[in-house]
Parts: C-alpha cells; sequence; structure tokens
C-alpha cells in the first residue's frame, strides 16, 4: 500500500511516480517557498488509472492488448477474423467518436464487446477504459481487446492500462507511416503488416517496413497478416499465446 | 489534437499543487517535454495560453524545456544523446539502451504566490 496516497500501486514511487508528498508537505523549509520543484508526470493521474486497470486484469488472468492504427487499417477486421478463427476466448472494449458499429459488428460474430463514443476526443484514455471495464465481463474471457479510436498520433500518449500495444499498418497506407510516426510504432510491441492480400497492387516494400520498425524499436516483434489467409491469423492468436504464458 | 486533454491535466495538478501549498495564483509554469512525448511543444503553449484563463493559472508564464532522448547503453555504459530516431548507441552501436529522458512530459517546477 502506498503510503502517501493511500493506493495499492507501489510500482514506479522509487522514481517519480509523482506524489510528491515528501517534498511538499513535509519539508517545512518549502512550505513557505513560492518556487516548488514538482517534478510529475503531467498525465500522472491517468497513469494511476492505467496501473488500476491493469489489476483489473490481472486479478482476472486476462491479457489486455492495445490495438492502435489509422482509421481503415483493419483492427475491427482483425478481430473479426479472430473470432472466426475461434481458437481465443475474448471480449472487445470499442473506443470510437461516434456510432456502434464496430462493437455491433463483434456483436454479431457472438463477441462481447462495448462501444465507448469519445465525442470529439481523439483517443481513449484509461478512465474512459476503466468505465467500458465495467460493461465488460472477464470471467469468459482469456484475452481483452481495447480497440482504440483510429489515429497514428494521439493515442501513443496514453497508456490504457493494457499490457500489450499491437500497431497495425496496412499495405495501402504505404511503407513511411513508421518513419513519420515514430512515437506510435515506438510503443508497439508487435507490429502487424494488415491486408497483406492487396501486395500485388502496391509498391509497398515490406522489407523497409521492417527495418525502419527495427531502427526504432529494435527486438519489436513483426507479422504479416490477411483476414483472407487464416495460416496469417493463426501466426497472430500463436503470438498472443506466447504472451498470455508469460503473463 | 489531444494537447488540449494534456493541458487539462496540466492545470488540475497546477491547482492541487496551489491548494497543498496555500498559494493564491501561479505565476509560472515549468514543464518538460520530451522530443519523443508525442506532444507538440507549439500546439501545447497554444493550449496552455487557451485554457489557462480562469485558471489558479490565468497570470501564469509558461516556460518549456525541450528534451531530447537520452540513452545509457547498457553495453559500453556511454550516456549520449540521440539525434535521430534510430536507437542504436552512437558510440558502439548496440542495441541494449535505456532511456532516460525524452519520452515523457513532465511538470517540473511551479512558482507560487
Amino acid at each position: 500500500m502506498c503510503q502517501d496516497c493511500g493506493c495499492s500501486i507501489t510500482e514506479e514511487h522509487s522514481h517519480g511516480h509523482g506524489h510528491d508528498h515528501t517534498t511538499i508537505h513535509d519539508n517545512p523549509q518549502l512550505n513557505d517557498a513560492k518556487t516548488v520543484d514538482v517534478i510529475t508526470k503531467i498525465l500522472d493521474k491517468n497513469n494511476h488509472e492505467a496501473a488500476h486497470n491493469r489489476e483489473h486484469f490481472n486479478k482476472h488472468g486476462v491479457l489486455s492488448i492495445n490495438l492502435m492504427s489509422s482509421p481503415g487499417s483493419g483492427k475491427t477486421t482483425l478481430l473479426e477474423s479472430l473470432a472466426k478463427a475461434k481458437k481465443l476466448n475474448f471480449n472487445v472494449i470499442e473506443g470510437d467518436l461516434e456510432t456502434n458499429n464496430d462493437a455491433d459488428r463483434l456483436k454479431a460474430h457472438g463477441v462481447e464487446a462495448y462501444q465507448i463514443q469519445t465525442g470529439s476526443a481523439c483517443h481513449l484514455d484509461a478512465f474512459m477504459v476503466h468505465k467500458g471495464l465495467h460493461h465488460v465481463n472477464m470471467e469468459n474471457s482469456d484475452v481483452c481487446f481495447v480497440e482504440n479510436v483510429g489515429n497514428l498520433v494521439c493515442p501513443a500518449s496514453y497508456d490504457v492500462g493494457t499490457h500489450l500495444n499491437v500497431v497495425l499498418i496496412s499495405v495501402p497506407e504505404g511503407a513511411d507511416k513508421i518513419e513519420k510516426y515514430p512515437v506510435m510504432f515506438r510503443s508497439a510491441d508487435l507490429v502487424l503488416i494488415t491486408k497483406t492480400d492487396l501486395l500485388p497492387h502496391f509498391d509497398f516494400d515490406v522489407e523497409f517496413v521492417k527495418r525502419s520498425a527495427k531502427k526504432l524499436k529494435p527486438g519489436v516483434d513483426i507479422l504479416e497478416i490477411s483476414s483472407k489467409d487464416e495460416t496469417s491469423i493463426d501466426n497472430f492468436v500463436k503470438w498472443i499465446e506466447y504472451k498470455k504464458a508469460f503473463q | 489534437m489531444h494537447e488540449y486533454s494534456i493541458v487539462q491535466s496540466l492545470l488540475d495538478l497546477c491547482e492541487e499543487n496551489a491548494k497543498n501549498n496555500d498559494a493564491q495564483k501561479i505565476t509560472k509554469v515549468v514543464v518538460k517535454i520530451g522530443k519523443l512525448s508525442g506532444v507538440e511543444p507549439h500546439l501545447l503553449e497554444i493550449a496552455f495560453e487557451t485554457f489557462k484563463e480562469g485558471t489558479i493559472c490565468s497570470q501564469s508564464v509558461f516556460e518549456m524545456i525541450h528534451q531530447d532522448v537520452v540513452v545509457h547503453c547498457q553495453s559500453c555504459s556511454a550516456e549520449s544523446t540521440l539525434k535521430k530516431n534510430e536507437f542504436l548507441c552512437p558510440r558502439c552501436e548496440s542495441t541494449a539502451l535505456n532511456i532516460i529522458d525524452g519520452e515523457e512530459m513532465y511538470l517540473m517546477r511551479l512558482e507560487m504566490a
């Protein structure tokens, strides 16, 4: 138990979790000072909430995966393919600015899905995901996907409390996306090159994409998939099962 | 454009610190923005100037420290600044790096009255 704020999160406290109660409350010399060194992560509260979300997943033995990409890269189609493959028990928290379309698509395949409508917000944060967690039953699931708002910029700055980040780049988007959006692709544990059935129709250099990803994050895992190729979907399932074994 | 959300978190932190220190207003806010934090400093400044109105920071000066990515190499122990987005030790080209700074955004210091 954290003695400063009463939370049950103890990790990170030793190196700048940021409550800084000692500096501000307890040091009499600083109480009257007009300048206070705070040194707190600006998104400290979000990170704190994210840690609570992770605790919730851990308590239920659920591996949680944040799916991120530009709009139209195939996040929902990937989840539909996983549902059809019937090899994983999973549920989904969906984030979109408007509509329930994505959650409805997954429910049609018998997947439990809850839609968060963010309004004008361009990303999910840990508080929104926390609310979503109240609507999803973890008892019957091994994996929970958080399908983030389609956007290669803003979601990268927010820890939503998942264990792993999977970032998609689809063939029609072009091979330069990794270099253009370094913060997003640096956050990836796995880069999925999607819609590879379209490779014959586009000048998309797969090796260049792989090199770009490795420059930015040496050791990052990379898989090529197509919803039309069951073997490629199985490879993704195997990656998840491998990660789950080490959870 | 998540800079507005980030400024909202920043203003909440400022309010909280002012309350803990019995301050009436905050006159200066110093933040450190990592080059790979995912935030555009210019937009963050505009967002701060827009949203500070009506808050404890309404008369605050906003100061930004632009932080490059700094790494510590596990192989040769060198500490280096990365000039481009290639995560290789500039000295020995090892990829076994610990990131010391440059990927986060911090509220560093507040001046209060």
